[in-house]
C-alpha cells in the first residue's frame, strides 16, 4: 500500500518534468517563456517565482475545493493565485531587486499564466492536498527547466555570455537577434521541434487544449477549431 | 501629438504580441483564420478600452487608501467580472453583436494582454485620456498582428515542411520572422 502510494506521488512529481512538461509538451504559458528568457538568470527567476505560486495556489485550492461553489470557481481561483503573486512580488522586491526589475510587468502577469489556472482547474480542484502540492512542484520544475534552457541558449548565442559570465569566442561574435523578440520565437520553435524528434512523435497540430481552462468555451468557437481541417491541409 | 505618439508606439513599435510577448496564447490559438482573428481582435480592443475605464477609478481608490500593492488582485477581479458582465449584457441586449464577439469573451479573461495594459497604464502613470489611447493602440496592435499572422499561417499550411517542424514549431518560426519584420519600426519614434 505504502509502496504504491509512494509510486503514485513520485508519478505526480515527475510527470510535469518531462512527460507532461507544461511548456514543451503542453504548450502552455508561452508568454513568460518567450518574454523573460533573454538571460538565463531571468528565466530561472521567473521559473522559481512561478513554481512558488503554483505550489501555494495548488495547496490552497485543493484545501478549499469543497468550499468553493463550482459556478464561481474560476474567479475564486484567480483571486487566490493573484494573492500569492502579490506575495512573491514583495519577496522579490525585498530580497532580489535586480530580478524584480528584470522581470518587470511579467511578475504581476504570473496571475494569468495559463499553467497555474490550468493546474488548479485540472488537478488541484479534484485531488488531495499532498498530490496537488507534488503536482505543482513537478510542473513548476518542468517550467523552470524549460525557461532556463531557453534563457541559456538565447544568452549564449545572443550575448555570448552565460549567467553573466563572458564566453571567450562567442562574446565577440554574438548574434544579437537571439536576445531580441524574434529570437525567442525561433529558439522556442526549434526546442519544441527537438523535443518532438526525441520523443519520436508527431508534433501537436494545435496548442494544448487539454490543460487549458477555457477548453469548454473554446469548443464552441472555433478558436481551437478545425483540427481535422488543418491537419488534413498540413499533411 | 502626444496621443499620436502613444498610438503609433503601441500599434507598431512596441507591438504587444510581437515585441512584448503578451497574449501569445490567443495569438497562436486564434490566428488560424482571418475571420476568427478579426472577431478576437475586436473583442480584445473592446475589453481593453473598457477595462482601462474601469480600472482607472479603482486605482485612484487604491491610491487613496495606500494599498496600491493590491492592484494585481483588484485588476484581475475587475476584468473577470467585467468580461462576465459584458457577456451577459450583450446576450440580452444585442444578440447580433454577442454572436460576433461573445464567443471570444471568456477567452479574454486570462489573456495577459488585457491585464498587461491596465498595469502598464499604472506603471507609466498615464492620465485617463492617455490610458484609453494606450489601450486602444495596444488592442489595434494585437488585431494587426493577428490578422497579418493569419495570412502567413494559411501559407504555411500549403507548404512542405520537414516532419518534425510541422505544426507548432513551424508556426513559432514564422512568428519569429513576422516579429523580425516589426523590428523595422523600432526607429520610428525616438
Amino acid at each position: 500500500m505504502s509502496n504504491s502510494s509512494a509510486k503514485g506521488s513520485m508519478f505526480e512529481l515527475t510527470k510535469g518534468i518531462i512527460k507532461e512538461n507544461p511548456v514543451l509538451v503542453g504548450l502552455l504559458g508561452m508568454c513568460p517563456t518567450l518574454a523573460v528568457t533573454n538571460q538565463a538568470i531571468n528565466g530561472l527567476g521567473m521559473g522559481v517565482a512561478t513554481t512558488f505560486v503554483l505550489i501555494c495556489s495548488n495547496i490552497v485550492i485543493s484545501l478549499l475545493k469543497k468550499v468553493i461553489p463550482s459556478t464561481v470557481r474560476l474567479p475564486s481561483f484567480i483571486v487566490i493565485i493573484a494573492g500569492f503573486v502579490t506575495l512573491i512580488e514583495f519577496l522579490l522586491k525585498c530580497y532580489l531587486p535586480t530580478i524584480y526589475s528584470a522581470l518587470g510587468i511579467f511578475l504581476p502577469l504570473i496571475t494569468v499564466n495559463c499553467i497555474i489556472l490550468g493546474r488548479a482547474e485540472a488537478f488541484a480542484s479534484k485531488n488531495k492536498v499532498v498530490a496537488s502540492a507534488l503536482d505543482g512542484l513537478g510542473m513548476g520544475i518542468g517550467f523552470t527547466i524549460a525557461l532556463f534552457a531557453m534563457g541559456s541558449i538565447r544568452e549564449i548565442l545572443g550575448a555570448g555570455s552565460f549567467m553573466g559570465m563572458k564566453i571567450p569566442v562567442l562574446c565577440d561574435n554574438s548574434m544579437v537577434m537571439f536576445i531580441m523578440p524574434a529570437g525567442g520565437f525561433f529558439v522556442l520553435g526549434c526546442i519544441i521541434a527537438l523535443v518532438n524528434k526525441l520523443a519520436n512523435k508527431k508534433p501537436p497540430a494545435e496548442l494544448g487544449c487539454s490543460g487549458c481552462p477555457h477548453a469548454d468555451s473554446c469548443k464552441n468557437i472555433g478558436a481551437c477549431e478545425n483540427k481535422e481541417a488543418t491537419q488534413g491541409g498540413a499533411q | 501629438m502626444e496621443y499620436i505618439l502613444i498610438l503609433v508606439g503601441t500599434v507598431l513599435v512596441n507591438n504587444i504580441v510581437l515585441s512584448q510577448f503578451m497574449g501569445i496564447c490567443a495569438f497562436l490559438g486564434v490566428s488560424k483564420q482571418m475571420k476568427s482573428s478579426l472577431g478576437m481582435g475586436a473583442a480584445v480592443i473592446f475589453v481593453m478600452v473598457c477595462a482601462t475605464l474601469c480600472t482607472y477609478p479603482i486605482y485612484m481608490l487604491l491610491e487613496k487608501f495606500e494599498i496600491t500593492y493590491l492592484k494585481t488582485v483588484a485588476f484581475i477581479l475587475v476584468i473577470a467580472l467585467f468580461v462576465q458582465m459584458v457577456e451577459m449584457i450583450l446576450k440580452k441586449v444585442m444578440p447580433p453583436l454577442y454572436k460576433a464577439l461573445g464567443i471570444y469573451l471568456p477567452l479574454i479573461t486570462t489573456n495577459c494582454a488585457v491585464l498587461g495594459v491596465t498595469i502598464t497604464n499604472v506603471d507609466e502613470s498615464y492620465n485617463l485620456a492617455q490610458s484609453v489611447v494606450n489601450a486602444l493602440g495596444t488592442g489595434i496592435g494585437f488585431t494587426l498582428a493577428l490578422l497579418l499572422f493569419s495570412g502567413v499561417r494559411s501559407k504555411i499550411n500549403d507548404s512542405k515542411i520537414p516532419e518534425t517542424f510541422r505544426g507548432v514549431p513551424a508556426t513559432l518560426i514564422a512568428a519569429s520572422i513576422v516579429s523580425l519584420s516589426f523590428m523595422g519600426f523600432s526607429g520610428l519614434i525616438g
